[in-house]
């Protein structure tokens, strides 16, 4: 019974299915949050987690890669963040009903005054940041950090992981340039980040959790934030495997894993495939397909949301800060879209100029 | 300070009794430093700022002197990798790969020097001998045995290097002239050496 739950769940264990059942969840938990955050869920929930956590220790190969001093943490950062997660919305949609029936908020209820940073915030802080250093004494003496031998540069370990809070960056640069990966994506996400209160203006319910006031940002951070970097972690932290192939949590890491692929550039599917003339000579030629349609994607959705779906936001940002938003959501959404296409088509890449690093 | 500075014109009306008798005179002596006039004011701060300019530059040459090593490893840019007898054809040979970061693989017609940086973000692939294929441990990347990237993100295939025979029959590398599949430069002859 429970070998076959594994060979299950190790037979649907792909990069894709799992990508696509977490955006489904994450959809349903948005859209019914009343619900998700409900006892009636949240109870199984939790139970399933730890029942396969049970059931996954009994198995070697899961214990080992669970118990790693390295990965330790990762399993931890699953419970906090989901436990922050359903905090704030079970908050969030409390005020909202109490809203709707004309009650204050509960924050507005604890107190109404302005409360003081210091002394009162700064004590709790006080006290947590006590509690944080024993936490970390005594993980350090329990989980021994691994020593292993002198870096050597023509040596990578197989798989060659980075530290766990860069694996989602790894996982991205699976898809993409390392310019893409490495450098843009990652300063349009700082710079995003200390945009949003400047593109954000609006005061509505600040001071108190809520979700109704706020859809578009919570949504859109959430999924930033849950979907493209957490999960990003999880996979790359307990499903990759040597030679960076995936792994389902209880399938050995074989290194002479075989995974038939063969990627291909839009160029090579658009010349070769389809109209069989093989690839044009000049590079500007030959990517001008996979040119218009990143172009294509970066000036129609915009244009066409703000007269459709973004109608009001366009009005109440302006012209300026509704197209800094778009494209950072623009940008954001790519990371998916190039993940599904790698999926759906072995899609290399879109634009493929290897003459000038120049790869999207 | 300041406190005292009004006190001073009030002191000469008995110069003498104050000498005698009180700290006084101490006082007008600290009250003639303080009262520093504005070009040795100057001078002082600027042999302050000169001061400070140069042991924060002593400093901070200290910390560049360490961006240089005292002794650096580095192999010889070209190097002698034995006599083609030594290789079999459609074999990768990987040593000269910890050494160098070359893999030498004999075809039926000749030899190529392939270099061991992953075209991606520079990591080090293996080679797979069952799968007959180079493999990235980082982003997954592979790469054919001709250096042709097949899987993955790598953009280009793996850089050749100058490969020659040298007077005393041995094979030449030099690894100062790559060689680049994606510019055409594969054509060239000397990146693969005719045997
Ligand atoms: S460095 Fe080789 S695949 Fe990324």
């Amino acid at each position: 019974m429970i070998e076959a739950f594994k060979i299950f769940i190790n037979s649907v264990s792909s990069p894709a299915t799992i990508f696509t059942l977490a955006v489904i969840v994450f959809i349903l938990f948005v859209s019914f949050p009343k619900q998700a955050t409900s006892a009636i869920v949240m109870i199984p929930l939790l139970i399933f987690a730890a029942a396969f956590l049970a059931i996954g220790l009994t198995d070697k190969h899961f214990y080992h890669i669970i118990t790693t001093p390295d990965n330790v943490p990762i399993v931890g950062l699953i419970f906090i963040f989901g436990y922050f997660t359903w905090y704030a919305m079970r908050k969030a949609v409390i005020n909202d009903e109490r809203m709707a029936q004309g009650k204050p908020t509960i924050e507005k209820e604890e107190t109404d005054e302005k409360v003081l940073v210091f002394p009162y915030l700064i004590f709790i802080e006080f006290v947590i940041a006590l509690a944080y250093s024993i936490m970390l004494v005594v993980w350090s003496i329990f989980l021994k950090a691994p020593l292993e031998e002198p870096a050597n540069p023509t040596v990578s370990p197989n798989p060659s992981k980075a530290p766990w809070y860069f694996l989602g960056l790894q996982e991205m640069l699976v898809y993409f340039d390392p310019w893409i990966a490495g450098v843009l994506l990652p300063t349009f996400i700082i710079i995003g980040l200390c945009a949003i209160p400047y593109i954000d203006r609006d005061p509505a319910t600040s001071g108190y959790y809520s979700f109704k006031g706020r859809k578009f940002a919570i949504i859109a951070y959430l999924f930033g934030f849950w979907i493209l970097w957490i999960l990003l972690i999880i996979m790359g932290t307990f499903l990759r495997g040597p030679n960076w192939n995936f792994f389902g949590p209880f399938e050995v890491w074989d290194v002479h894993k075989v995974v038939p692929l063969v990627n291909v550039n839009l160029s090579e599917i658009i010349f070769i495939k389809w109209f069989s003339v093989g690839l044009p000579k000049a590079w500007f030629v030959r990517e001008a397909p996979g040119i218009l349609l990143v172009l294509a994607y970066l000036i129609i959705p915009p244009a066409i949301l703000a007269k459709t779906a973004f109608k009001e936001i366009y009005k109440k940002l302006g012209a300026a800060r509704y197209a800094i938003l778009v494209m950072l959501m623009l940008m954001m959404l790519s990371l998916p879209i190039k993940m599904y296409l790698r999926w759906a088509f072995n899609l290399k890449y879109l634009v493929a100029i290897p003459e000038f690093f120049f790869n999207i | 300070m300041p406190d005292n500075i009004p006190s001073v014109p009030e002191t000469p009306a008995t110069p003498v009794a104050t000498v005698a008798a009180s700290p006084a005179p101490t006082v007008t002596a600290k009250s003639a430093e303080a009262k520093i006039d504005r070009r040795a004011f100057i001078s002082w701060v600027g042999l302050g700022w000169v001061t400070f300019a140069a042991a924060t530059t002593g400093a901070l040459s200290i910390v560049l002197r360490y961006l240089f090593p005292n002794v650096v490893f580095e192999p010889p840019t070209s190097f002698k990798a034995g006599f083609p007898s030594d290789y079999d054809p459609g074999v990768v040979d990987e040593r000269w790969k910890a050494k160098y970061g070359v893999w030498l693989v004999r075809t039926a017609e000749g030899m190529y020097a392939l270099s061991t940086t992953c075209t991606h973000l520079g990591c080090t692939p293996s080679w797979l001998s069952t799968e007959s294929k180079f493999k990235c441990p980082c982003h997954g990347s592979g790469f054919y045995k001709s250096g042709i990237n097949f899987e993955g993100p790598a953009p280009r295939p793996l850089e050749r290097y100058r490969i020659s025979l040298a007077d005393d029959g041995q094979i030449l590398i030099d690894k100062s002239k790559k060689f680049q599949q994606e510019k055409g430069e594969w054509n060239n002859s000397e990146s693969f050496l005719n045997l």
